[in-house]
């Protein structure tokens, strides 16, 4: 019983973070309206379903009269982009790091590390506020932020792993063999430590789109007109206490969103792990 | 006599300050022929072979009169000469097959890459040398082995792919670490055997590192019994197993029950304690600690004796 219900969370956060995948990508193709079209004649009408909603608008207009279900969509592109392109980044120094950290270990392990604790002891928000202040905000600009900030998780899991990994038979076999030392890491190492890395990547892709949210809300995200569903709950705060709604559709969007990507997290785990082990 | 393939004198190998494992061993393997290393857990067998391959950990330091691979001296080979040599005329498999072989590739992708990487074969003509070589070690199926991963192989098959793959590239000389250990006993039998039909159909040499005297009996042509480092004895098998001199090569034998020799309700023999930690300056006897037979003088510098005929240990007492 317990089992079957693991299994449905899991194809849940599959379905999830596929579906709204597709959603992102073919946005321009199913959006009603174009998400960017003022009409200050049609401004804070709820969605259809609700009291004072019309059908041309399902999930009704935001306060200059765009189309909200327009927003969501193109919304979903801006989150899934960011948490694509960050852990992509973030992956890539944080296992270059780890992987270099646990292979060599010595000397090269404790400069990793102490790289890695110098990560840790800077405060995010901080640094993320002073870049925007000086070079201004705009989409890149937070995916170098968080992706040259998000990568310590991939660096610490890489690390452990590979350590695990360089004692192995296998490895010793391979260096019988005559591999070379980039050989090994390339092909012996990191294929037997990616699926640890997969599940860190899930992990992280929630986590990135979630500071993405937060800082748009701070309006130190992706710069307005963009339709961020971090934006469009920062932008919905003023009229939260007439029109709930406002607030409360981009916000479970995010929730739902998150909570996929972590259910597949969570199922690429016991999937890797179990395939590892038989 | 011929020059032997592998020819090593004088190797000592040092893990830090404190703990010299390997002692100035030599060795020397002839070509078409078995020499087994035995001796006991902590010995320095196994490191005496990654010293060989230059595989040793790092914090290691190895030293060496010389080691001459076909004449040539590998001692000071530099790294990318070694890993040249390494897989292709020199091989090696290892105790533990269940952990040897990469989980993340198919069986065929893991020895084809042996082949392009040392000749640069395509993958297809790797593969099919693969299948060739699984065949010959008794594979049946080789076709299917070949697409399937590690982990959906047996113990025993997953021995013979490692000694397939070992074989890719026709080495010359081929290092086994206890590569049956791991096995059940029917199995161990199968790969003794395979090791020996391999051998005379290709000419290998073969190093055999293993602690079971029964594997020795069977396979090899020449033995050196190490301790703590030394090689105490070295013969040729039929002369240690009719006449060890070594008091410790003797307590080995004594270990091993023999039909006929042994009655029901004898004690088996032992040898009690353990192998010592050597440290760096140590001189004298490793085994005096242990010997039933030890004299004060076997703390001073103890000679090597040899009878002219190839059988020579270390060991001062009248033999």
């Amino acid at each position: 019983m317990r089992i079957g219900v693991r299994r449905l969370a899991q194809y849940l956060g599959f379905v999830i973070v596929a579906g709204l995948a597709v959603v992102a990508i073919i946005a321009p193709w199913i959006t009603p309206h174009d998400p960017f079209l003022q009409n200050l004649d049609a401004r804070m009408i709820p969605p259809s379903f609700m009291e004072g909603g019309v059908p041309q608008h399902f999930l009704g207009t935001d306060q200059i009269g765009r189309d909200y279900f327009s927003r969501l969509i193109y919304g979903a592109r801006i989150s899934m982009l960011i948490g694509v392109l960050v852990v992509i980044c973030s992956g890539l120094i944080g296992t270059t790091l780890g992987v270099i950290g646990g292979f060599f270990g010595g000397r090269v392990d404790a400069v990793v590390m102490f790289i890695i604790t110098c990560r840790l002891s800077i405060p995010f928000i901080l640094v993320a506020l002073t870049v925007v202040s000086f070079v201004g905000s705009s989409l890149s600009v937070v995916v170098m932020t968080l992706g040259l900030l998000l990568w310590e998780r991939f660096a610490v899991v890489a690390r452990t792993t590979t350590m695990q990994v360089r004692t192995l038979d296998y490895i010793a076999a391979a260096w019988a063999a005559g591999c070379s030392r980039t050989h090994i890491l390339l092909r012996e190492v990191l294929p037997n430590i990616l699926h640890h890395l997969i599940v860190v990547a899930t992990l992280e892709m929630a986590l990135a789109i979630l500071l993405e949210a937060a800082l748009s809300f701070l309006g130190l995200g992706v710069p307005p007109p963009l339709p961020s569903w971090g934006l469009m709950i920062a932008e919905a705060k003023d009229y939260m206490f007439f029109s709930p709604w406002v607030i409360m559709v981009p916000g479970l969007a995010l929730f739902v969103l998150v909570l996929g990507i972590n259910l597949l997290g969570d199922g690429l785990r016991d999937r890797l792990g179990a395939a590892r082990d038989a | 006599m011929p020059e032997a393939l592998l020819d090593v004198a004088g190797l000592r190998v040092r893990f830090g300050r404190d703990v010299e494992a390997v002692r100035g061993v030599s060795l020397a393997v002839e070509r078409g022929q078995t020499h087994c290393v035995v001796g006991e857990s902590g010995c320095g067998k196994s490191v005496s072979a990654l010293a060989v391959m230059g595989l040793l950990a790092r914090g290691a330091t190895r030293t060496a009169t010389h080691m001459r691979f076909d004449g040539q001296d590998i001692t000071d080979l530099s790294e990318r000469a070694l890993q040249a040599l390494r897989g292709d005329r020199m091989a090696m498999i290892f105790q533990e097959p269940m952990t040897s072989l990469n989980p993340a590739y198919t069986v065929g992708s893991q020895m084809a890459e042996v082949l392009s990487r040392h000749r640069g074969t395509p993958k297809r003509l790797g593969l099919e040398r693969a299948a060739e070589l699984l065949a010959k070690v008794g594979i049946t199926a080789p076709g299917l082995r070949l697409g399937q991963y590690p982990h959906q192989l047996s113990g025993g098959l997953r021995q013979r792919v490692m000694i397939a793959m070992a074989l890719m590239c026709d080495p010359e000389l081929l290092i086994a670490d206890e590569p049956t250990t791991a096995l059940d006993v029917t199995v161990q039998a199968q790969i003794l055997r395979l090791l020996q039909g391999l051998q005379r159909e290709l000419g290998l040499a073969i190093l055999l590192i293993t602690h079971d005297l029964g594997v020795v009996a069977r396979i090899a042509h020449k033995v050196s019994v190490m301790y703590a480092g030394e090689v105490l004895e070295s013969a040729s098998a039929a002369d240690l197993f009719a006449s060890p001199r070594h008091p410790y090569t003797q307590g080995l034998l004594a270990c091993v029950p023999v039909p006929g020799r042994i009655r029901r309700g004898d004690p088996l023999g032992s040898i009690p304690g353990t192998v010592p930690r050597i440290a760096p300056g140590f001189t004298g006897c490793g085994f005096r600690d242990r010997c039933a037979f030890a004299r004060p003088d076997c703390a001073g510098a103890i000679a090597q004796r040899d009878d002219g005929l190839g059988h020579r240990h270390l060991c001062q007492l009248a033999a």
